[in-house]
C-alpha cells in the first residue's frame, strides 16, 4: 500500500502546484466525493479554444490533491476539445498510481477529472461511474 | 503496554479464525469492529451446520428438517430475548439489520401514530439509519424534526430537553452509544424525561448490545434496534425489539408470505406479533447465528466484555493522546464511553491515515462513518476511527500509534 505514497505524489500533495481560484475564470465548478467529503474546485480561464490560465482548490487525501496539481498542470495551455478528450486513462497515467483494484482510491484520484469534465461539458452528464469518463 | 486483566483475550482470539492471518505482511490487526466484527468458529460452524444439515423453510413444512429448522429458529429468538432482558420472546422481530428495525418503526408506527404538528426528538450524534428514516417521515406525515445539541466533547446537551422535548413530541429516537464519538449516552433518563411528555423512546443499539450488557427494562425504552454483524453473527439479521402492547397496536410493515392468517380476494387478516412484521422467508441461517453468537458472547460474559474494552479505551486514550498533531473527537476521558476513538491528524488526510495503517496490517475506517451532521459540527469533512472489541490487544493499540507517527513523518 505504502507504495501509492511516491515521492512525486508527496510532493504534490504537499506543494500542489495552481492552488487556488480565478476571479475572471471562464468555467468554475466543483465536485464532492460522498464517501469521504472531500471537494475540488477547477478554475478554468479559456482564450479562444485554448485553456489559458488554471487553478484547482478544496480539501482532500493526497491522491485527490495530488492528481488535480498534476492535471492542472497538463491542463495550461490545452486546446478546449483536447482537454474535453482526456481521459481517465491519460490521468492515470500522468498519476502513475496502479488504482485500477482499488476503486475507492480510483475515486479520490478522479475527482478532479470529474469537475473538469462536467465544467466543460456545463451538465451534470457525468455520472459517478468512473468507466463514463 | 497496559496490562489488561481476568480477560483471556489470547484464548478469545483463537476462536476467530480470520485474526490468524497477515495482511500486507503483517499479523491484521482489526480495529473496525465497529462497522462490523469478525466472526467466532463457533458461529460460522453454526452456519455451516444449518446449510449442510438441516435447511428448510420455517413455519411451512411437516417434515423433520424445517421442524428442526423453526425449532432453531424460533430457540434463537429466545436467546436474543434473554440477551437483552425481554418479557417476551415475541417481543424480539428478525429483521435485516438496525437500519430496517428503524424504518420499520418509522412505517407502521410512525405511519399511524404521527400527524402535522407532532415533533420528533433526534440528537446531533445520530447515524443517518437514525436520521434518514425519520426524515421521510416527516415528509410524509407533516411531522417535523428538533435535534438535541452535543457539546464540545461530545456529549449531549440535556439541559436543552427543557426546550426541545415538549408535549408535541412523539418520539425520541437517540443512540445508545455513538459510533464516532464513543459517547454513551443516559438512556434510562431519556425514557423518563420522554415518558413525562407522552413520547416513546426508540434506541439505536447497534453500537451498544456488542459491547456492554443492555436490559431493555432497566434502559425503560420503547423500541430497541440493533444489527447481528457487529456482535459476532452474520450479516443480514438484526433485531428489532419493541414493548408487547406497541407491537400489538403496529400495522405490517411489509406484506407477503408469513405475516398473515387468512388472505381473501380483497383483504387479509394478519399474523399475530412476531410473525405480522417477519413478511416472507426471513435469514434463517443467520438468526440461528446469531442465537449462537448470542451464547458466545453471554458466555464471556457482558459486563466482562465491557469491562476489557474500557481498559483497552483508556489505554488507547492515553497512547493516542501522545501521539503528536492528533486530535480526538468525543469525551477525553473513558467515563461513560465506549471502545470507539475517532480522530484526526494534522496535515494527514483521514483516507492516507488509513491506507498507510493497511500498509502495517492495521485495519480502521475513514471518513464520515454515516454521521455528516456530526462532522459538520465538528467542521471536519471526515475522521479516522478506531474501534475496539474483544479480541484486540493493547499491542494492537501501540500498532496504531506507530502508523500513526508514521504517517506524520511522511507528510511532514
Amino acid at each position: 500500500m505504502d507504495d501509492i505514497y511516491q515521492q512525486q505524489i508527496l510532493e504534490h500533495a504537499k506543494y500542489p502546484h495552481n492552488f487556488g481560484t480565478l476571479a475572471e475564470a471562464t468555467v468554475s465548478h466543483e465536485e464532492h466525493n460522498p464517501l469521504c467529503g472531500d471537494r475540488v474546485r477547477i478554475d478554468l480561464l479559456i482564450e479562444g479554444e485554448v485553456i489559458t490560465d488554471v487553478r484547482f482548490s478544496g480539501r482532500g487525501c493526497a491522491i485527490s490533491q495530488a492528481s488535480a496539481s498534476l492535471l492542472t498542470d497538463e491542463l495550461k495551455g490545452m486546446a478546449v476539445a483536447q482537454a474535453k478528450a482526456f481521459s481517465k486513462d491519460d490521468l492515470l497515467e500522468l498519476i502513475g498510481l496502479p488504482l485500477s483494484k482499488n476503486p475507492t482510491r480510483l475515486r479520490c484520484a478522479l475527482l478532479s477529472l470529474k469537475a473538469l469534465k462536467v465544467g466543460l461539458y456545463g451538465t451534470a452528464q457525468i455520472h459517478d461511474d468512473e468507466d463514463e469518463f | 503496554m497496559a496490562t489488561l486483566t481476568q480477560f483471556d483475550v489470547l484464548a478469545i482470539r483463537r476462536e476467530f479464525p480470520i485474526l490468524q492471518q497477515e495482511v500486507n505482511g503483517h499479523r491484521l490487526a482489526f480495529l473496525d469492529s465497529g462497522a462490523s466484527s469478525q466472526k467466532p468458529r463457533v458461529v460460522i460452524d453454526c452456519l455451516e451446520d444449518y446449510y449442510r444439515r438441516y435447511n428448510a423453510n420455517v413455519h411451512r413444512g411437516v417434515y423433520k428438517l424445517s421442524e428442526e429448522a423453526t425449532f432453531a429458529y424460533e430457540r434463537a429468538r429466545g436467546k436474543v430475548a434473554r440477551l437483552i432482558g425481554a418479557r417476551s420472546q415475541r417481543e424480539v422481530i428478525f429483521v435485516r439489520n438496525t437500519t430496517e428495525a428503524i424504518n420499520l418503526v418509522a412505517h407502521s408506527w410512525g405511519g399511524t401514530n404521527l400527524g402535522p404538528g407532532d415533533r420528533i426528538l433526534l440528537t446531533l450524534m445520530e447515524h443517518h439509519a437514525n436520521i434518514v428514516p425519520w426524515q421521510m417521515l416527516a415528509q410524509r406525515t407533516g411531522a417535523e424534526l428538533d435535534y438535541l445539541g452535543i457539546d464540545g466533547e461530545g456529549r449531549l446537551i440535556l439541559e436543552e430537553l427543557d426546550q426541545k422535548l415538549t408535549e408535541q413530541t412523539k418520539l425520541v429516537a437517540v443512540t445508545h452509544q455513538s459510533n464516532v464519538l464513543g459517547t454513551i449516552n443516559p438512556i434510562a433518563f431519556l425514557a423518563k424525561r420522554a415518558h413525562a411528555v407522552g413520547a416513546k423512546l426508540l434506541v439505536d443499539g447497534a453500537q451498544s448490545v456488542p459491547h456492554m450488557p443492555v436490559n431493555v427494562q432497566e434502559l425503560g425504552c420503547d423500541f430497541l434496534a440493533f444489527s447481528g454483524h457487529k456482535m459476532c453473527a452474520p450479516t443480514g439479521i438484526g433485531v428489532l425489539w419493541a414493548r408487547r402492547d406497541l407491537l400489538e397496536a403496529m400495522p405490517p410493515f411489509l406484506g407477503g408470505g408469513s405475516m398473515i392468517k387468512l388472505v381473501e380476494l380483497e383483504q387479509s387478516t394478519y399474523a399475530d406479533v412476531p410473525s405480522r412484521f417477519e413478511a416472507g422467508t426471513p435469514a434463517i441461517g443467520e438468526a440461528i447465528a446469531l442465537g449462537e453468537a448470542c451464547d458466545f458472547l453471554s458466555g464471556i460474559g457482558m459486563a466482562a466484555i465491557q469491562q476489557y474494552e474500557h481498559e483497552l479505551l483508556t489505554y488507547g486514550l492515553e497512547r493516542l493522546s501522545q501521539v503528536d498533531g492528533l486530535t480526538i473527537y468525543g469525551p477525553h476521558s473513558a467515563e461513560d464511553r465506549g471502545g470507539a476513538i475517532s480522530f484526526t491528524l494534522d496535515g494527514v488526510h483521514p483516507h492516507d491515515i488509513a491506507a498507510i495503517l493497511d500498509g502495517e496490517g492495521v485495519a480502521v475506517r475513514a471518513g464520515h462513518h454515516c454521521t455528516q451532521p456530526l462532522h459538520r459540527f465538528f467542521d471536519i469533512p471526515a475522521t479516522t476511527r478506531a474501534s475496539f472489541y474483544i479480541y484486540n490487544l493493547a499491542e494492537e493499540v501501540d500498532r496504531l500509534a506507530h502508523g500513526l507517527e508514521k504517517a506524520r513523518r511522511m507528510f511532514a
